[in-house]
């Protein structure tokens, strides 16, 4: 099969965007945008659909089966991993762009420190030995599978970078030290949650159904903020 | 009082694992990773993680542990640290539990599964994804540190130069490649960098942030590396889309069954027929060999598939969970009711940096844990050793560099003269090592990779760091040539038998731009 592939691209250190457009074929029905990118990046000469020679894109990867988070982006307007986003689904024209709610470093490559300081802010770290129940088991393994891509930020409409509001990716964090924690130990993180969590919610859940883990965003929050909030005990 | 700083670069588990120890000390790290630890191929680690815990009622020792892993690694690894080692593991187990890991367990018990190369239930494990849980909970750990300034994070930096002189380490360069900026880092430094994965790009089921480079940075610093002819097999993998995938040993710890389809249709489950003790279950290596031999048979249909369709429902959704969804996930097949078609893929390096056993390089002031040292799995890897000695290593490494460490001195260079690796050398280089380092190997393909070697070599179009990564990559080429047995991971054609004369440790150095291979005494802690 044969796609048309418009990335969004900037250069490094630049403030304006622009698209380049690529041919790619496969006949892989398996292939991914990040087999793609990596495809179009080994090419001995990079050229674009009118011919012109452009420089390698700038993305970042890693494990590439959906572990790492590292490959997220916007793909045909849905953020998504880019080992997980099968081009066969996509249709023949395929839009590739990087995550909007994060400084752009070059490309599809974004800074998501932000994310990582947020964490800190909200002092997410066991001050004893944890406690694991088995009441709280599976919500601690749910909680601790989250990749860090980003893409319930990005969704977010009450997200931005730098803002007052963390957003879904604290959550996943919180949560894991709630369920291995007392209450007690943990209560500068329950009122930093309200605050940077709880109140910034607007509860629309678009985080939903856009995580690439399947983390039930949704029953997360509920629990968090029954427990952060509200100092009831985890089901 | 001046703060002490120790570098570390690589932010996986034995990277993490150092940075905790040195923090717990009072010890400043400089974390210095291409990306977060989010990213770190630890993540991706799945089947468990080994120590004699005993809490299966097997009665199972460190002494047993012990053994299956010198027997597993074909007595080519140092006993006094492989005894630290299994002596050490119930601890490192247990303080990961009290770090938050979700080991699967009963009331508190922790739960232990059946792994490749042991008798015992050993394993402590996390459903599927034991190593994204482990990472998740010493990362929330090293936050901890992060937030009282004993870890400074340098999350988008690359190493690109390692400046030695006189047999100690001076300091190192990196780059931070979201700013393109150049920095030279003082003072004592842990290369926590992963496996040589790297020369083998697309074709591993690591990462792909593992370029090799620091290990050929490392190599033409005159760091000695150790045991490279050594590459690990793993026998149950696919290829997806851009690399392999790893379909856990924890399939066949919880009872799924290879087998290869006779003429006549009907299965042969030759693990089981030639290897009736351990059966599936047998080191890496020797399945590896097997399903080579039985792909490459007339009588048999050129395929081998992994059967879990008898596993139970319990054991699917509390054990293996993460594998399933995997699996239909990148070969839309379900494994609970069609076996999954598989074949080895390269999944490990027992070879890398030689360390001896408080990890120190023959650099002083350079130390190296984790995947890129040499230490603890001789000829070939039990699983659920690979995280052992990662945290452990990266303890270990950590309490050796504390002596090392002294005040750090990061400055910002304003000039630096980059080299970059060609894509077309790259795969040129990983296709001729390819030929040669196989899962069967022979003195005629090792010949011709080694002569393919040095034509690639003799390109006057290489850039430095090219020339660095075929010298590397040479040294692994010399080190199967020179290995005239075979051993672990290590099979040779033309001399099917292991030799006496050769258990011992390849060890090659880099001087005056010359490769020196030597076979040293396992125990050695000199060369």
């Amino acid at each position: 099969m044969k796609y048309n592939v418009k990335i969004l691209r900037r250069e490094r250190g630049g403030s304006s965007s622009f698209f380049d457009t690529f041919c790619y074929s496969s006949d892989n029905n398996a292939d991914t945008v990040a087999a793609m990118l990596t495809a179009l990046n080994f090419r001995d000469e990079l050229l674009d659909i009118n011919g012109e020679k452009k420089r390698p894109i700038e993305w970042e990867c890693s494990c590439l089966q959906k572990k790492c988070g590292a490959c997220a982006m916007v793909i045909n307007g849905r953020p998504c991993l880019a080992c997980d986003a099968v081009l066969s689904a996509l249709g023949s024209k395929i839009t590739v762009e990087p995550l909007r709610k994060f400084p752009v470093i070059c490309d599809l490559t974004v800074d998501r420190s932000i994310m990582f300081e947020n964490l800190k802010n909200l002092r997410l770290w066991l001050r004893s030995d944890a406690d694991i129940n088995d009441k709280c088991y599976s919500l601690n393994y749910e909680s601790s599978e989250c990749i860090g891509c980003g893409c319930c930020l990005e969704i977010c409409p009450n997200f931005y970078a730098g803002g007052k509001f963390f957003g879904m990716a604290a959550v996943p964090l919180t949560m894991r030290l709630l369920t291995e924690s007392e209450i007690k130990e943990c209560k500068d993180t329950a009122k930093l949650y309200a605050k940077h969590i709880f109140a910034g919610c607007g509860k629309s859940l678009s985080c939903k159904n856009v995580c690439p883990k399947g983390i039930d965003t949704e029953k997360l929050l509920v629990n968090a903020n029954a427990a952060a909030v509200w100092g009831k005990r985890i089901k | 009082m001046t703060e002490r700083y120790v570098n570390i670069i690589g932010a996986g588990l034995s990277g993490l694992s150092a940075a905790v120890t040195l923090s717990r000390k009072g010890i400043h790290t400089n974390l210095i990773s291409l990306q977060p630890s989010e990213r770190a191929q630890s993540v991706l680690a799945e089947g468990g993680i080994n120590g004699a815990l005993d809490t299966m009622g097997e009665n199972d020792t460190v002494s047993e542990h012990f053994n299956d892993t010198m027997k597993g690694g074909c007595y080519l690894e140092s006993e006094s640290a492989v005894r630290l080692l299994t002596e050490n593991a119930p601890e490192v187990i247990l303080e990961l539990y009290r770090l938050g890991t979700p080991f699967n367990n009963e009331n508190g018990k922790l739960s232990l599964r059946n792994f490749g190369g042991q008798k015992k239930k050993r394993t402590a494990f996390a459903k599927s994804s034991t190593g994204k849980m482990i990472m998740t909970a010493l990362i929330d750990e090293v936050r901890k540190y992060e937030a009282q300034g004993f870890v400074q994070r340098y999350p988008h930096h690359e190493l690109v130069g390692i400046n030695v002189s006189h047999g100690q380490l001076r300091d190192i360069t990196v780059k931070d490649i979201y700013t393109g900026e150049f920095y030279s880092f003082g003072g004592c430094t842990i290369l926590c960098v992963g496996g040589l994965n790297g020369f083998f790009e697309g074709m591993t089921t690591g990462t792909t942030q593992n370029t090799g480079n620091a290990a050929a940075l490392a190599f033409n610093a005159g760091v000695r590396f150790a045991n490279l002819e050594f590459i690990q097999y793993h026998p149950t993998t696919v290829q997806i889309s851009g690399k392999r995938m790893l379909v856990s040993e924890a399939a066949r710890g919880e009872g799924g069954r290879l087998y290869a389809v006779k003429k006549s249709g009907e299965p042969y489950y030759f693990m089981e027929e030639k290897y009736p003790e351990l059966g599936n279950l047998m080191p890496r290596d020797v399945v590896s060999r097997e399903m080579y031999f039985v792909t490459h048979s007339s009588e048999y249909g050129g395929e081998v598939f992994l059967d879990m369709t008898s596993l139970s429902e319990e054991i699917w959704q509390n054990k293996l969970s993460d594998l399933r969804k995997e699996i239909i996930s990148y070969m839309k097949l379900d494994p609970k009711t069609a076996p999954v078609p598989v074949s080895p893929g390269i999944h490990f390096f027992m070879g890398g940096i030689r360390v001896n056993d408080r990890h120190e390089t023959n650099i002083k002031g350079l130390l190296a844990a984790g995947e890129a040292a040499c230490k603890y799995h001789g000829a070939n890897r039990l699983g659920g050793n690979s995280m052992l000695g990662a945290v452990y290593g990266g303890k270990t490494a950590a309490e050796t560099a504390e002596k090392y460490a002294d005040p750090s001195e990061k400055i910002c260079l304003s000039q630096y003269n980059e080299s970059v690796s060609s894509p077309s050398i790259r795969t040129k280089l990983r296709d001729i090592l390819l030929g040669g380092l196989g899962i069967v190997r022979s003195e005629n393909e090792i010949r011709q990779m080694i002569d393919k070697l040095n034509g690639l070599l003799s390109r006057e179009d290489l850039s430095e760091i090219d020339k660095m990564r075929i010298e590397l990559g040479l040294a692994m080429a010399e080190s199967a040539y020179a290995r005239k047995e075979s051993r672990g991971a290590h099979f040779r054609s033309d001399f099917p038998s292991s030799s006496e004369k050769f258990r011992k440790i390849s060890v090659v150095s880099y001087k005056n731009g010359e490769r020196i291979l030597k076979f040293i005494s396992a125990e050695s802690e000199g060369e």
